[in-house]
């Protein structure tokens, strides 16, 4: 943009002192809420802190310990993993699918749009509490609805298997975000591409594998990666619902990490295991932005 | 007749799906419906779990879920919280938005690079320096470690939207204003300013809507009930009734704590759904 008016360029370069002055309070906030945190918690990792007395440096034993002892750790990043493994996908999907379904633009589409938006906006406790006594093992109300389909009761937070799936089963209604993205970027696909392929015959299907897809595919990755930002630090759903039970199987990354610092006062650990997660989502990122090449498509590469 | 064959294909295909979208609008829907349904049942009714409609229709629900917490408080409390971090997002946000969209610097790039990275930190790994910090502050148990950050550009996200929105904005317009003699300050804040309203709304509602849902934060900051926000309220509600078979002052309490947020929805709905698109993200 800035290439566009080299004229207005030259005039605005006078003004880097006011550039300084407007971002001030962003630089300001940058440095004492987390640059300085980021440097002390580093810092704090390598100390054995409890918050009271201990604060001796121990070296990298904090990350020795939880790399090849800490038994928690290893559980609860799986259960992390099992929550992004199957929600990224689902969700992704779902929101593909409900954008597509929207951009048919028949009759009340609008409507459709807030009330799929709705559950996005109410991500909350009131709506987590409102799960868990729907979900309820006896009397909750989507058992009331299965045993009228003659099917039995679901112990659905309270069996280790069902525990995680029904929580990333509520998650798939908070998709809002991600739906209106795809929808943006569904809007800006060219319909005489459509046409072009009604003529060859393509069915449905094909019409969204060859076309619509490659061409959303920059919005839904970028959809991806906030999903799975988000996942590594889900916490309040389960510390909501399950507390991180039954057997521990929605003990998440996010609650084992609470639990450290503020139920047991291990800050230095737990410090330790918050750069651990950074670590982590970082490696992650760039998994996802290795294997973008593969599928994602940005439409000067046709040109 | 081929075309007419085809048109008559696709009008039934547009039924399937109008018919879809209605079942799947009913699925989104159900929770909020049933949340209701729940919060107006009677005793009697909450115990009769099968029945999904209340009948008889009773407010003592409410009643009672308003006089066993106090949700006036939490209420007041969040609104106080909410308040302040939209005033402190609006100011900070708009003037660092202004700076990167209109302003020049060397250093402006690799910034706004570190300011797009700052989105990815977690948030796990500042909170527990930030906590220890307010602690030494005597700062748990006040407002400040939730709303202080609000004046300081924090929201990284809302920045984004506001720059965007700027650097649509054509240069122009602070040209004439300097010929009149108009400072820069004057420029952003009586021009450019008033022109972005539609996008300050949605950095108002995306506040509104985080500060009221927001969980974790309070949760680390605020121990003492009576500083609680409505979200860490209405949990500690459920923790105190949770053990009754009767779950109807519970849910009328949730549905207490929505109700804001509905009525905000349902008066700005385009600015939600605006927030997202117009950030630019898409393509």
């Amino acid at each position: 943009m800035v290439k566009q008016n080299g004229k207005k360029k030259k005039k605005l370069n006078d003004t880097s002192k006011l550039f300084w002055i407007f971002i001030s309070p962003w630089l300001a906030g940058f440095c004492a809420f987390t640059c300085f945190p980021m440097l002390y918690s580093f810092a704090m990792s390598f100390t054995n802190w409890n918050g009271l007395t201990n604060r001796d440096f121990v070296g990298i034993s904090n990350f020795i310990q939880i790399l090849t002892k800490d038994k928690t750790f290893g559980l609860s990043l799986r259960n992390t993993f099992f929550y992004i493994g199957v929600s990224v996908p689902l969700n992704t999907a779902v929101s593909v699918f409900l954008a597509t379904l929207l951009n048919k633009r028949l009759p009340g589409t609008n409507v459709f749009r807030g009330i799929f938006y709705l559950p996005t906006i109410c991500t909350g406790v009131a709506t987590y509490i409102a799960w868990t006594y729907l979900f309820n093992g006896t009397n909750g109300f989507i058992n009331v609805m299965l045993n009228a389909l003659g099917m039995e009761s679901i112990n659905f937070l309270g069996n280790r298997n069902t525990a995680m799936l029904s929580i990333i089963f509520m998650d798939m209604f908070c998709i809002g975000t991600a739906m209106t993205i795809v929808l943006a970027g569904l809007q800006d696909v060219p319909r005489d591409y459509y046409e072009a392929a009604d003529l060859d015959g393509a069915n449905g299907i094909q019409r969204f594998w060859h076309i619509t897809f490659p061409l959303i595919s920059p919005v839904v990755f970028f959809n991806v990666l906030m999903a799975i930002i988000k996942g590594l630090q889900i916490f309040t759903q389960p510390y909501v619902m399950t507390g991180g039970g039954p057997a521990q199987s929605t003990y998440v990354y996010g609650l084992y990490l609470y639990n450290t610092a503020f139920s047991y006062g291990k800050f230095g650990y737990a410090s330790a295991l918050a750069w651990v997660l950074f670590i982590i989502m970082i490696l992650l990122t760039l998994v996802i932005l290795g294997t973008s090449k593969f599928w994602v498509f940005y439409r000067e590469d046709v040109n | 007749m081929g075309k007419d064959k085809r048109h008559m294909k696709k009008s039934a295909g547009n039924i399937m799906i109008q018919i879809l979208l209605v079942i799947l609008a009913a699925l989104f829907l159900f929770p909020f419906v049933w949340m209701l349904c729940t919060s107006l049942k009677t005793e009697a009714g909450i115990a009769d779990y099968k029945q999904f409609f209340p009948w008889p229709v009773s407010f003592r629900a409410f009643e009672k879920g308003w006089k066993g917490g106090k949700f006036l408080i939490y209420i007041w409390n969040t609104v106080k919280i909410a308040g302040l971090c939209v005033i402190g997002t609006v100011c900070s946000c708009s003037l660092v938005g202004f700076g990167f969209a209109k302003f020049q610097s060397k250093a402006k790039n690799i910034l706004f690079l570190v300011l797009l990275a700052t989105m990815m930190v977690p948030q796990t790994v500042t909170l527990i320096p930030m906590y220890i910090m307010y602690s030494k502050f005597h700062w748990l148990n006040t407002i400040y470690p939730l709303v202080l950050p609000a004046f300081f550009g924090t929201s990284t996200f809302n920045i984004f939207l506001l720059r965007q929105f700027f650097a649509g904005l054509p240069n122009d317009l602070a040209e004439a204003a300097k010929i009149d003699g108009c400072s820069w300050f004057g420029i952003f804040s009586r021009i450019y300013l008033p022109n972005c309203k539609p996008a300050l709304l949605v950095v108002v509602i995306n506040q509104l809507v985080f500060c009221w849902n927001d969980y974790m934060a309070p949760l680390i900051y605020l121990g003492r009930p009576a500083k609680f926000t409505i979200a860490l309220g209405l949990n500690a509600f459920k923790g105190e009734a949770g053990s009754t078979m009767d779950i109807g002052p519970i849910m009328a309490m949730a549905v207490v704590t929505i109700l804001p947020l509905l009525i905000l929805y349902l008066c700005f709905q385009k600015y939600f759904v605006e927030g997202v698109a117009a950030s630019g993200i898409k393509g």
